[in-house]
């Protein structure tokens, strides 16, 4: 990216360095396969040569503690829910992506703030309100959204880890069982992934086929972004 | 912007930088109300329960930064607003806040984030009926703070913003920027400003004055006849007053 592009005002308080590394987002619904692919383009990368440095939603240590409990308790409304989230990637972004991308490492970003966008569009925050809040928002260099359909969504997670509570989106009570709220909510949630994918040119995907098939075309699009200027910083053999 | 007062509730805040007077006043202007019969729930600045595990972890720590110390902060207002004070004043009740979103839109721009981009995040909550600025010289607020309490707190001086080496000094600095950006929303936001130098007793009995005013004419929700029975042990009149505890700066 070299210079940096935000959605808005960014940080004003930081200084202006340069980025020359390159931010790689991986969006798409849950059970889609992100982390998978994640951890087979992190591999292939570094057999490439190239640094990198991956990151996912809620996995800063700030606001850990205060989702895991909102989580158990249910008790937080769409909007606290919404900053505990932006709180959560705002520390990620400074104090990792940033870093790491003016230290000229890939990063690959397990999710990226449109996943919060999503989610809360069901639950009916402010679009608006929460466009301008994503200002701090670095744009990324690319964003491969991985989008497949509902059916096959349930297959998947029938056959995997089964069919939770919050990818089910129980606590908006679309319905009274795990498997309609689960087809509910994934269909609604698609809808919202759909219409960011315009707005943010996201780069679809379709991840309904074998692992290795998404793979290869995931890998044919990075190639894209990375061959596009300088070389980045590479891994010392 | 701040949203217009939709509700059947009045909202009354105060602001001001540490060590103004605007808590004393306040604390009185409450339990002038309360007597009066009036359902009054009281507010206080990061004081959600939620919320306070995470602020002092960080705030311990020391790893916020400007904007994610904006935005926590907003979170437990968000916390507040949407379980407490959105709710009461629909219900037709008074709030007293104590600090209000112009702390954020003062504290945060003095940190450095985006004017509008804080604006925009409180955006979800309304302009108050009364809004008061109780405003004192920098040297004022140093000699309360430090007369009743050891030492300024860390983040209180802006210390995470490397102004200056000691703590009194980087106060002044901060504070001063704070004030600065104070005094730009009583115009943008209709504040009054209070003189917080006057005696204690004049300062309320012109609280009370505006406060007077602005609830002429207006019923709010009534107390029930059986509350005296149970209500001794809750700090405020209105029910829900249960959920947060006291707040810090």
């Amino acid at each position: 990216m070299s210079e940096p592009i935000f959605y808005g005002a960014g940080f004003p308080y930081r200084k202006k360095h340069k980025m020359p590394g390159k931010l790689i987002v991986l969006e798409g619904t849950d059970g889609v396969g992100r982390s998978t692919q994640t951890k087979l383009l992190r591999r292939w990368l570094e057999a490439e040569g190239y640094a990198v440095s991956d990151t996912g939603l809620r996995r800063s240590e700030l606001t850990q503690a205060g989702l895991n409990e909102a989580k158990k308790g249910h008790t937080l409304s769409p909007i606290t829910m919404s900053l505990f989230y932006a709180a959560d990637f705002a520390d990620r972004l400074e104090n990792q992506i940033i870093p790491a991308l003016q230290a000229g490492f890939v990063v690959l970003s397990d999710r990226y703030f449109y996943s919060v966008m999503a989610r809360d569009c069901i639950r009916g925050v402010d679009p608006e309100w929460e466009r301008k809040l994503y200002g701090i928002a670095l744009k990324p260099d690319l964003i491969l959204y991985l989008k497949a359909d509902v059916p096959d969504l349930v297959a998947r997670l029938i056959h995997g880890r089964g069919l939770n509570y919050w990818e089910a989106g129980m606590d908006i009570h679309l319905a009274d069982n795990l498997y309609d709220s689960f087809v509910k909510y994934q269909t609604e949630l698609i809808r919202a992934f759909d219409s960011l994918a315009d707005e943010y040119n996201f780069v679809t995907v379709d991840a309904a086929r074998p692992i290795e098939d998404v793979f290869e075309e995931l890998k044919e699009d990075i190639r894209q972004v990375l061959d596009e200027d300088q070389p980045l910083a590479k891994k010392p053999k | 912007m701040l949203k217009p007062n939709d509700t059947q509730g009045k909202l009354i805040i105060v602001e001001g930088i540490d060590g103004s007077g605007k808590s004393t006043q306040i604390n009185l202007l409450y339990k002038w109300l309360q007597a009066q019969g009036r359902s009054v729930y009281f507010s206080e600045w990061n004081s959600s329960v939620l919320v306070k595990s995470t602020t002092k972890m960080a705030k311990k720590a020391k790893i916020f930064t400007p904007t994610t110390f904006s935005i926590l902060q907003c979170t437990d207002f968000a916390d507040r607003w949407e379980n407490s004070i959105y709710p009461l004043l629909k219900a037709g009740v008074i709030v007293l806040a104590d600090r209000y979103a112009f702390t954020a839109f003062a504290r945060d721009v003095a940190r450095g984030v985006d004017p509008a981009w804080v604006r925009n995040m409180y955006s979800f909550a309304i302009q108050p009926d009364v809004a008061l600025l109780f405003r004192v010289p920098m040297d004022v607020s140093i000699q309360r703070i430090t007369a009743s309490r050891a030492k300024l707190k860390y983040y209180e001086a802006g210390m995470d913003l490397n102004l200056a080496k000691n703590r009194i000094d980087s106060f002044r600095i901060f504070q001063g920027h704070i004030l600065d950006e104070y005094n730009k929303m009583v115009n943008e936001f209709g504040l009054t400003v209070i003189d917080g130098t006057l005696p204690v007793k004049t300062q309320q009995k012109l609280v009370r004055g505006i406060v007077k005013n602005a609830l002429q004419g207006w019923e709010g929700l009534r107390i029930p006849h059986h509350r005296a029975i149970n209500s001794k042990k809750s700090r405020a009149s209105a029910p829900m007053g249960g959920k947060h505890e006291g707040g810090k700066q």
